[in-house]
């Protein structure tokens, strides 16, 4: 039986007459027809995720799975909020990207599939990812792939001047200058005014929770403690001069990358890959790095990026549905593969331990085993940080104000304070109770 | 007098005995006939048009929550629209931007149209194929090619400019970014604008040309003088297509967007401001009352331009 009920169908039952069933829901429909294979429909922009989708349908004669690519990210979501209004046309199993889960669990969006079977895989994935998409027993999506920070440094520019792989960020404030002065040309690193997942990963490595709760409250500290602490030193740095302020992601950033502008990339797990794609001239002249701490001796890192399969409320077999989301990225054959075919950073436990994925070298990094140093990562990221119930308005606002910020017009510290009353006034606006 | 119309009515009682019917029938196709062929456009307008613009009027007067879902609230989104400060610099600055590119884009295309109509160019068919190809460059290409030029560390302005030990355009900086987009804008569409006058200029009659040289009228004094009032109808289309252009201004600031953030905010022009409302804000409700208040900015932007050119035609007379 196909899985879309259309209107047509409908009406061309009703048409044949087919009074004794009932013409509500699949399962009638289902009955009236015998059981044949349940298609399931599968939005996800991973490249090449086709191969596992087929891996899965082998194994699985009774669950066909339609993939289709809607777009990476924003337009992917714009398509998933559209079909979710509508109240069809949403896919069975999404990707969504850890920083989205509640945004979509707040519509109504994802279902909780912990009595599907997902609750039982829990101890097998990285303890922080499981974090994110559960709340309470309730599971929201399966883990993907994850972004634990780390740096990407020049061995040739640090070499050429000198420079220390930081270890503090008092230590990368430091180089940063060194660097700046011994040649005015190139920079430690770019502060990019318009990446606000990149600017959250700082946040969450200095320990800022900026959202608790859930439902219908909220408490919200954008600007707490450890968020001002990341400001004033930015703050400082851009003041001083010592790092750019380019918007990341676009050719001229690539470029400056390429070319040695910049000796450092605050990176995470998903950098390396990418890295190599879109920095080709410089290969082998990169290599990997712990993320500086705030205090020496200290070994804390945060999550930049990363993806989850989740089952939405609109899917009629969320069973085969949660069925297909975990093995996708829970049964070894097909998790390794994503690792190694679409270089997706893992988040499944026994892959990450594998020797066999740490000890990968890639000649873009000289030989480096860059798996390992992200593994550690991985391990050190501060579990507990948690994202807003609407992602996209924080990530929009936060982009303005890093914009006014490195502009000169406004202080990062104000960036802060302006960030947080807007959020407030809007999460206010949408009717959530809101404690600051 | 009276009698004569009654006899008119008689005959045509007379006719419409049953031999008349076929006749009739074929008129009254006649008269429907027109209806018949504009239907499918009717039905394309009705549905893709009308219902859209009737939706979007009617979720403007409600407001959705996150929390609380779906309330009712009048006329709220608009009052708060009216008082928005985004919205209104928005369209402030496309104002301004109007003001210094519309001319400059119109300009360049009338000359080139009048160059290209006096028949003293050579390869004029392919001048014209190369006026014309930047607007066949879809506009979301054209801002990414620009945006390539216009980079500012490794674009080639830029380096050629350290070549010869010049300090560095800033095209994307905030002072420099409405004459980038402008730049971008003239070279897209001044090619379309060529086209329509210079069809107009085509349609002129050529004894209009020869009678003038007799008269002792040189090139320029046929161009200005005779050329451009007679197509002067097709110069104000332009206008109006540029009026509602520039106040819809969209692709090119979204693109620009990801090369300079600082520079261009979400707001930077009311129609990028209604998308990151409806589609990052999640703000559905209010981005329909804006964008009908953009409409009715459009309607009023296009009645006044309209009033200004019909005032200076009656003086003229």
């Amino acid at each position: 039986m196909r899985r879309e009920f259309t209107r047509r169908d409908f009406l061309r039952m009703s048409g044949a007459g087919l009074a004794g069933a009932s013409l509500l829901g699949s399962t009638a429909c289902g009955g009236s027809t015998g059981g044949g294979p349940v298609e399931l429909t599968f939005w996800s922009w991973v490249p090449d995720i086709i191969n596992e989708v087929k891996m899965f349908e082998e194994a699985h004669p009774d669950i066909k799975i339609k993939y289709v690519n809607a777009g990476q990210g924003t337009p992917q979501y714009t398509k998933l909020r559209t079909a979710l209004k509508a109240g069809s046309g949403a896919p069975d199993v999404v990707q969504i990207e850890f920083q989205y889960i509640p945004t979509f669990q707040q519509i109504d969006a994802l279902a909780d599939i912990s009595q599907h079977g997902a609750s039982e895989v829990e101890n097998d994935f990285v303890d922080w990812t499981w974090g994110q998409v559960s709340e309470g027993s309730a599971v929201y999506a399966i883990p993907q792939d994850s972004g634990p920070m780390g740096l990407l440094y020049r061995k040739d520019i640090f070499d050429e001047y000198g420079l220390k792989v930081p270890e503090t960020w008092e230590e990368f404030a430091q180089e940063a200058s060194k660097l700046h002065e011994a040649n005015p040309d190139l920079y430690l690193t770019d502060f990019p005014p318009n990446d606000g997942g990149w600017f959250t990963a700082l946040l969450w490595q200095a320990g800022s929770r900026p959202f608790e709760g859930s439902g219908t409250e909220l408490t919200i500290n954008i600007n707490d403690a450890a968020a001002k602490k990341v400001a004033e030193y930015w703050q400082e740095l851009l003041d001083a001069g010592t790092v750019d302020t380019a918007p990341s992601f676009n050719n001229e950033w690539y470029s400056a990358l390429d070319r040695g502008k910049y000796a450092v990339w605050i990176s995470a797990a998903w950098g390396p890959v990418f890295l190599s794609g879109v920095a080709k001239q410089s290969k082998g002249k990169w290599r990997a790095a712990t993320v500086p701490q705030w205090n020496a001796g200290e070994q804390v890192s945060a999550n930049w990026g990363g993806s989850t399969s989740a089952v939405t409320t609109q899917s009629k077999y969320p069973e085969e549905a949660t069925e297909f989301a975990i093995w996708l990225n829970h049964n070894s054959k097909s998790a390794k593969m994503l690792a190694n075919k679409s270089f997706l950073f893992p988040t499944l436990e026994s892959l990450l331990n594998s020797s066999e994925f740490r000890n990968q070298t890639d000649p873009f990094y000289g030989g480096q085993e860059v798996n390992s140093v992200f593994v550690e990562s991985a391990k050190q990221v501060k579990p507990g940080f948690q994202f807003s119930p609407f992602q996209d308005y924080v990530y929009t606002q936060m982009i303005e104000q890093l914009g006014q910020a490195t502009s000169g017009e406004i202080s990062m510290t104000e960036g802060l304070d302006n960030l947080q009353n807007q959020v407030v006034k809007y999460a206010k606006s949408q009717g959530f109770k809101v404690r600051e | 007098m009276s009698g004569q119309v009654s006899r008119a009515e008689e005959r045509a009682k007379r006719s419409e005995g049953p031999s008349a019917s076929p006749l009739r029938r074929r008129r009254l196709l006649q008269a429907w006939a027109p209806y018949l062929f504009l239907l499918p456009f009717m039905v394309v307008f009705l549905v893709f048009l009308v219902l859209p613009l009737a939706y979007a009027l009617g979720i403007s007067v409600f407001e959705t929550r996150l929390v609380g879902g779906n309330v009712f609230v009048g006329l709220d989104n608009y009052a708060r629209a009216f008082g928005d400060a985004s919205f209104w610099e928005g369209v402030r600055r496309m104002v301004v931007f109007g003001i210094f590119q519309v001319p400059i884009m119109l300009g360049l295309a009338l000359v080139f149209a009048l160059v290209l109509d006096s028949g003293t160019v050579w390869l004029r068919n392919l001048f014209r194929l190369g006026f014309y190809l930047p607007y066949a460059v879809p506009s979301v290409v054209a801002a990414l090619i620009w945006g390539y030029l216009y980079g500012p560390s490794f674009g080639p302005f830029t380096q050629l400019a350290e070549l010869l030990n010049f300090p560095a355009p800033k095209f994307l900086s905030s002072g420099w970014m409405l004459a980038s987009i402008a730049n971008i804008l003239t070279w897209e569409f001044t090619g379309y604008n060529m086209i329509i006058m210079y069809a107009a200029l085509q349609s002129l009659p050529a004894e209009l040309d020869d009678a003038a040289a007799v008269d002792g009228a040189k090139g320029w004094q046929i161009a200005l003088y005779i050329k451009v009032p007679m197509i002067s109808s097709a110069i104000f289309l332009t206008v109006i297509f540029s009026i509602i252009g520039t106040l819809q201004l969209f692709n090119e600031p979204k693109i620009m967007y990801a090369l300079a953030p600082q520079v261009i905010g979400n707001d930077y022009t009311p129609n990028l401001y209604a998308y990151t409302l409806a589609f990052t804000n999640q703000e559905y409700n209010y981005s329909a009352a804006i964008s009908f208040l953009l409409g009715a900015v459009v309607v009023v932007a296009s009645y006044v331009f309209m009033l200004v050119t019909n005032r200076g035609e009656l003086r003229g007379r």
